[in-house]
């Protein structure tokens, strides 16, 4: 293959938003005839060069050439008309147009001025047909399912005389099936010479169709790799980052007793629990005090993990048990009268209210569990807020303040005050260090401690894997939607040994029966 | 010199500053016109005048907006409040009417509490098709807003159904400590709806809602029944107003009474600072906003504005102050006076103020 002219170089390329270097100088080769698989974890940058390959964002340094001219597009529609196609992973088709207009839409064929519907029907019928895709193509889009309207995406895509093809996290929400029948159209587009970007969040898709890997973190470019000289670990090693050894654990965080905790009456027990097209049946005991770090890369199910114990998503397979006693946790109400709180990773869109005073935000939660004809008084609020904004050293210390005035380390503060003035029993995560100074990260990350020496549980779910490892009794793994290991944090565990377990999908030691 | 400068951006930079101005220019260009319009006189222990016409005229509006408000705080919008007190009007009209002693207090305030009953199961629908169904805001309240015209009017039988009480006419015309009682009803209903919002956590959780619904949720709020409360507190506001249209004029007319008025309504809840897709509101600025409206329409009359001409007017000023009210058109002008001022401050006063 290497002997082949690339289609497509990216050399040097940088992009910087203010504050942020979010490309420095990555370098990015497509191979015609390729699946090339793009990784990285959140705030890795694939999304950026992706963007800035298909016109979004202009480049702020380097070059682009394609089949050895050099390009800059200005937009989407001049990348398409170039070759180079998206589907994104939201199918940004329109669901209320018939399958053959999605097709065709903006470049309808035409006779004498008006629309060839027959000739437009035919050739979205050939089409689809090449992919072995036989469909109604006067149905509504929106009647079929993702997967169809993701293939439909892209017979749209390459009938543009695609030569790129860009496929950006296709996969997230398609099942077993649609994912083998999707990966079988990629085989025969890459067979008929085109070049693919493969996004996604899966290892073993990425291992069942990609040729080659290339490796994006913090911006940068960690390297360019045939997927068969790359073993598993090795590529979560490079997406995560190594340097993680170095760093020493806090002073007595996991020298608990581990099995003093395990001892006694779990506080939830989730028995089977799952929820279909979210995360596969899951068996998880949260013991009070204990930590529970959820690991795993991007997308594999962590935050669907914690959004069933919450009630914010309905688990549709197995149980629950709060206590030991059976419970049905079907909306965060029911979770939160049984002393379970959630924070969650999306501050701005599901944890607080932007227009809101921090004043208001924190008491929020408590004020929706007495119901608003029993006002938490006004004493009572400022004396809580008060004590909060003190402890958690919430800047600026104005109460009145609206919540989206302040910077993302402090609105996670106000997010975790909300919670802890509802003491609750079970304190659920999710990323709650990222995006936050390092100041305030260890402020959080003592505070998880201890709350859990105070006998709180936690289920803490973060993408470092140090931080997880620092504060955890016990290290879940997820991969691929599924939890597929279970280790006790005692001296014997390291990063290295999670890594494995998010590689491989299953570690044999101290794994319990899942 | 620095302290003086803030203290009137402070002045200017507050929500109301804006909808006064317009409403302070409006009442003096009136004065020019007619002198002896600012003169307040007391005849028989009532005040009278054209001010105090303006406050009477604009307690219906005042009561639909205040419900209004609250329910387009949840990000929502109700259309049928016209229909709703066309409807509670003609009810209440059609009970009297029956009534062998159409000035026996007994029989008028029965007449209310069942036409006021009626308007509960209105809000409630409403509130069922929002909260319970989902269906959107402006389309099921729509359902209302042409039904409803139709229940007036099945209700009437088609007809304007005339009544002679006077128990019944005073809610619209009558006077209570020298004050008309339509002003003393808005005032109250004006504190009946700022205590159930700001003395509860009423307020604040409809704001949640209306700011991040899904936030809300997470948070333990329980948004439906939240939605659905605010539907039946607009119908009810609407009752109120449809009784004080009808008393007025001692007739219900289904296809009369209360028509457009959900417009000036929602009108008057933007004027007053609240925004169109929810979150915080502003119950003193809604008053504000339903006085210009109705100093807009008196004045349109007063100073015998040609009424071809009349409507054309009364949009030129509706479009000058929503300008003047928007930050984004006010920014032009401030970046040339001082900068930097802190916004902190005036938000919090503008919030203070609320339960006024």
């Amino acid at each position: 293959m290497s002997q082949r002219h690339p289609v497509l170089t990216m050399t040097a390329i940088s992009k910087i938003f203010p504050g942020v270097r979010a490309l420095n100088g990555v370098d990015f080769r497509l191979f015609p005839g390729e699946v090339h698989a793009l990784m990285g974890e959140n705030g890795a940058g694939k999304s950026t060069l992706i963007k800035v390959l298909t016109g979004v964002y202009s480049t702020d340094a380097g070059t682009i050439t394609l089949d050895g001219q050099q390009v800059s597009f200005a937009g989407p529609m001049q990348a398409t008309a170039a070759g180079v196609s998206t589907v994104y992973q939201e199918v940004n088709l329109l669901p209320n147009l018939s399958v053959a207009e999605n097709i065709f839409i903006g470049r309808e064929p035409r006779r004498l001025g008006s629309v060839n519907w027959r000739e437009m029907r035919r050739r979205a019928k050939e089409l689809l047909a090449r992919i072995d895709l036989h469909i109604d193509v006067t149905e509504l889009l929106g009647s079929y399912s993702l997967a169809v309207q993701q293939m439909v995406a892209i017979a749209r895509a390459v009938d543009v005389n695609a030569r790129v093809l860009i496929l950006d996290e296709p996969t997230s929400s398609l099942d077993a099936d649609e994912v083998a029948q999707l990966m079988r159209i990629m085989r025969q587009l890459r067979d008929d010479g085109i070049a693919i970007v493969f996004v996604t969040h899966f290892l073993d898709q990425v291992y069942g169709i990609a040729d080659r890997i290339t490796v994006l973190r913090n911006g940068r470019l960690v390297g360019e790799y045939p997927t068969a000289e790359l073993p598993q670990i090795a590529l979560v090693e490079k997406m995560i980052g190594k340097e993680l050894d170095a760093l020493e654990r806090l002073d007595s965080e996991t020298d608990r007793d581990r099995a003093a905790i395990a001892a006694g009456e779990p506080f939830v027990a989730a028995d089977g629990l799952g929820r279909t097209g979210s995360v596969a049946p899951f068996s998880l005991t949260i013991h009070a005090g204990e930590v529970v770090g959820l690991a795993g890369l991007l997308g594999s199910g962590r935050t669907e993990v914690a959004r069933l114990f919450f009630g914010a998503d309905r688990a549709d397979q197995g149980r629950l048990a709060v206590d030991g006693a059976p419970a049905t946790i079907r909306n965060p109400v029911a979770a939160i009268d049984r002393g379970v709180a959630f924070c969650s990773e999306n501050r701005r869109t599901e944890g607080l209210v932007g227009e809101l005073s921090v004043r208001e935000n924190i008491i929020l939660a408590m004020q929706a569990a007495r119901g608003w004809l029993r006002p938490v008084p006004r004493r009572k609020q400022d004396e809580l807020v008060e004590r909060y904004i003190k402890a958690l050293s919430i800047r600026p210390a104005n109460p009145d303040m609206p919540v989206r005035n302040l910077s993302g380390g402090n609105q996670q503060k106000v997010l975790l005050a909300r919670w802890l003035i509802t003491e609750p029993r079970l304190l659920i995560l999710d990323e709650p260090t990222r995006g936050i100074d390092i100041g305030a990260k260890t402020e959080i990350q003592r505070l998880v401690a201890q709350l859990s020496d105070g006998g709180m549980a936690v289920l803490f779910i973060s993408a470092e894997l140090e931080e997880v490892l620092r504060l955890s009794h016990k290290v879940v793994v997820m991969r691929d939607r599924r939890l597929v290991a279970q280790l006790d944090n005692d001296d014997t565990l390291d990063a290295d040994r999670v890594m494995r377990a998010i590689a491989s999908g299953a570690e044999q030691e101290g794994l319990e029966k899942v | 010199m620095s302290t003086a400068r803030t203290r009137l951006a402070g002045v200017t930079g507050h929500r109301l500053f804006w909808p006064l101005v317009v409403l302070v220019v409006l009442l003096a260009a009136n004065t020019v016109y007619r002198p002896s319009f600012l003169s307040v006189e007391l005849k028989n222990g009532h005040l009278y005048g054209s001010l105090i016409d303006i406050l009477r005229l604009s307690a219906p509006l005042i009561l639909v907006a205040l419900g209004m408000s609250l329910v387009i705080a949840t990000g929502g919008i109700d259309l049928s409040v016209g229909s709703v007190a066309a409807v509670c009007g003609a009810i209440a009209c059609l009970y009297i009417s029956e009534q062998p002693d159409q000035n026996s207090l007994g029989g008028v305030l029965t007449a209310v509490a069942i036409a006021f009953g009626i308007a509960l199961l209105l809000g409630a629908w409403n509130g069922i098709l929002v909260a319970g169904i989902g269906i959107q805001p402006i389309i099921a309240t729509l359902i209302l807003m042409v039904a409803g015209r139709g229940l007036a009017q099945l209700v009437t039988s088609g007809q304007i159904i005339t009544i002679n009480s006077e128990p019944y006419k005073t809610i619209g015309v009558g006077h209570l400590l020298t004050l008309p009682f339509a002003i003393i009803i808005a005032l109250a209903v004006t504190l009946v709806v700022a205590l159930l919002t700001r003395r509860t956590a009423l307020g604040m959780i409809i704001e949640a809602v209306g700011g991040n619904a899904e936030a809300s949720r997470l948070a333990g709020v329980r948004s439906r029944r939240i939605t659905f409360l605010v539907y039946v507190v607009s119908a009810a506001c609407a009752a109120v107003a449809g009784f004080m249209m009808t008393a007025n004029v001692s007739s219900a007319d289904g296809n009369a009474v209360g028509l457009w008025v959900e417009l000036d309504a929602i009108l008057a809840v933007v004027i007053g600072g609240t925004s169109l897709v929810g979150g915080r509101f502003y119950l003193s600025g809604t008053i504000v906003g339903a006085l210009i409206i109705q100093t807009l329409t008196t004045s349109v009359y007063a100073m015998n504005i040609d009424p071809q001409t009349a409507l054309l007017f009364k949009a030129v000023v509706v479009i000058a102050v929503c300008l003047i009210q928007a930050p984004a058109f006010r920014a032009r002008f401030r970046r040339r006076q001082a900068p930097g001022v802190p916004p902190a401050a005036p938000v919090e006063k503008q919030k203070e103020q609320v339960p006024a």
